[in-house]
């Protein structure tokens, strides 16, 4: 890979401490921007830089942390969001176990860029290894002063604390993270008002993706323009994409943003795996509309697969081939959503149990394809009526596998007296 | 006034709790310790969470039951829990699933009559590039096969001489 940024030394397993990140040149970021830059002028750094978040959403980093009041006494909370749940992604894991300390360098920056002195990273529960090896990392940054009351001797303060959350997918979704870190269940709240007014307890609150957060160690140090090097302009820098499913080489890779999906899968994943033939793609996670084999030469940057009639998501891609029948993976699909659906929302929590009774009809041979009618209906009737993404989420990868497949699932739905005899 | 937690545990909850500036926020947090240290959260020990974070037991009950991570009654002493999301999906997992069944004589959400094995299935565990992948208790195996999974259910078994 031409340009790796963030996973450049990955394989050293020295990186991960704070000396072998400092001796790669680690916290100098931190202390120029600390020591020599405005916090207002590192929030217009990364504003030029452009980067989007990449837990999914794609919204400017930049722009959220100039969101942030700089007025009132009330404190100001930074939350990373390392909850990582959507189905395909590995990549927050990956960094949080390899180079902790660039994500604790970002959290500094970004801490210092809009007047915070709390920052809580919310770590899905099934990384507890990976949690552990980050309150290491945190530990050792407060021993040698790159946290607690004065960072880097400047006077500016800053606590982390580690938040394990305990098995929801939902609370991936900002303020689901932000009820989970209350204490509460992870019900997604009403926007407005938005977390940057009133998040976290009710303050003012940053949140970013850990890989977000990481890249920003290499903004501040080399400044916007050469991290708009790569990448495209409407979405500059690199990614960290992650590829599963039936390729030779499943892994990370760090790519410009605008890689075309092809060469990802074909060039930088190895290919399909032998003797396998290519069936589907799904580009941007499990909510990701799939792609079938035709439609792979897309560019991989939000708004290209957004064109395409898909999302760039997590940048989760999931390589399905041809002897996978798509009644199997809109099981998986239906399944999931059913099973992490809040309940808080009537159109999400009905609409995702009754996809899931359908499709087990189906997987038993007692569907029928109007069955598919139904389940395009039932899905159409949870999109865009939820308050947070996960109806949406939930509802498009069923519809573009019933459309974009609907011969092979007739034939394999059944012939049976389907739903209503 | 409800039982106390043994002492230890009792200091851990409010080291954690001080990491906050309200105490209801430590409640993950603490329900993880105690699952950790008791093995599952009872209703006494949802009152007793309950009583330390100024909560009435009925909110702590609500997370108990909505994290899928907290266990109300106690797993096995070997907790297998198999990703049955799509990427383990597309490299088998479904018979390394059935080869544990058979293996355990269980069905996932069962635990053996010993108490030595919990079989459960989860969704994505964020290691699909080690695929197909399972836990026992905290530790995960990646690019599980059938031999590889014998051998760990063997190796398990011998730990305790079965």
């Amino acid at each position: 890979m031409a340009d790796r940024i963030l996973t450049a030394d990955f394989e050293s397993d020295s990186l991960r401490t704070l000396d072998g990140y400092l001796a790669r040149g680690g916290y100098a970021a931190a202390a120029k921007a600390l020591r020599d830059m405005t916090p207002a002028r590192i929030t217009a750094e990364v504003k030029d830089a452009g980067i989007r978040g990449r837990g999914g959403a794609g919204f400017p980093a930049g722009m959220k942390w100039g969101f942030v009041p700089q007025t009132g006494d009330e404190p100001r909370y930074l939350c990373l969001n390392a909850d990582e749940g959507e189905p395909g992604t590995f990549k927050d894991r990956i960094i949080l176990s390899r180079n902790p300390h660039a994500v604790i360098e970002g959290a500094i920056i970004a801490s210092y860029a809009a007047g915070i002195h709390a920052a809580y990273v919310y770590i899905r529960g099934e990384y507890e290894a990976e949690a552990r090896r980050l309150e290491e990392a945190i530990r050792e940054a407060y021993d040698r002063g790159y946290l607690g009351p004065s960072v880097l001797g400047t006077g500016f303060g800053l606590d982390v604390f580690v938040h394990r959350g305990a098995g929801s997918y939902i609370c991936g979704e900002e303020t689901a993270l932000l009820e989970s870190l209350e204490g509460k269940r992870g019900w997604p709240r009403l926007k407005p008002p938005f977390p940057a007014v009133k998040g976290l307890f009710g303050c003012p609150t940053v949140i970013n993706n850990v890989e977000t957060l990481a890249a920003i160690p290499f903004i501040i140090l080399r400044g916007a323009a050469e991290f708009r090097k790569n990448g495209l302009p409407t979405d500059p820098g690199t990614r960290i994409f992650c590829v599963s499913g039936h390729v030779r080489r499943p892994g990370i890779y760090e790519l410009p943003l605008g890689v075309p999906l092809r060469e990802i899968i074909d060039r930088w994943a190895g290919g399909l795996s032998e003797g396998r033939v290519l069936k589907a793609v799904i580009p941007g996670g499990m909510s990701a509309p799939v792609l079938t084999a035709d439609e792979i030469d897309v560019a991989m940057d939000f708004d290209s697969v957004a064109r395409a009639g898909s999302m760039l998501g997590s940048a989760a891609i999931m390589v399905i081939d041809e002897a996978t029948p798509i009644l199997s993976v809109l099981g998986i699909v239906v399944r999931f959503f059913a099973h992490e659906s809040c309940g808080q929302c009537t159109p999400c929590r009905l609409g995702t149990a009754w996809m899931e009774k359908m499709v087990i009809r189906m997987e038993r041979g007692e569907g029928k394809p109007a069955d598919l009618d139904e389940l395009i209906r039932l899905a159409s009737n949870i999109k865009g009526r939820t308050l947070c993404p996960l109806g949406d989420a939930a509802a498009l990868p069923v519809l573009s596998l019933v459309r974009k497949f609907r011969p092979e699932l007739e034939r394999s739905v059944g012939g049976g007296r389907g739903p209503r005899g | 006034m409800n039982a106390q937690f043994p002492a230890k545990l009792e200091e851990s909850i409010r080291t954690v709790m001080a990491r906050y500036p309200h105490k209801a926020a430590a409640l993950l947090p603490v329900l993880h310790l105690v699952q950790k240290e008791l093995g599952a959260i009872s209703p006494e020990s949802e009152e007793r969470v309950a009583e330390l974070l100024g909560l009435k037991p009925v909110r702590v009950r609500e997370v108990v039951t909505f994290y899928s991570m907290f266990l109300r009654r106690p797993a096995g002493r070997y907790h297998l829990q198999v990703c049955v999301n799509l990427s383990c999906a597309l490299l088998g997992v479904r018979s390394l699933l059935a080869h544990c069944q058979e293996a355990l004589g269980l069905r996932p959400g069962e635990t053996t009559p010993d108490g030595m094995f919990t079989l459960s299935t989860v969704e994505c565990l964020g290691a699909c590039e080690e695929a197909p992948c399972l836990l026992v208790n905290e530790e995960r195996y990646g690019r599980v096969d059938r031999e590889k999974l014998a051998a760990l259910l063997d190796d398990l078994k011998k730990r305790h001489g079965r």
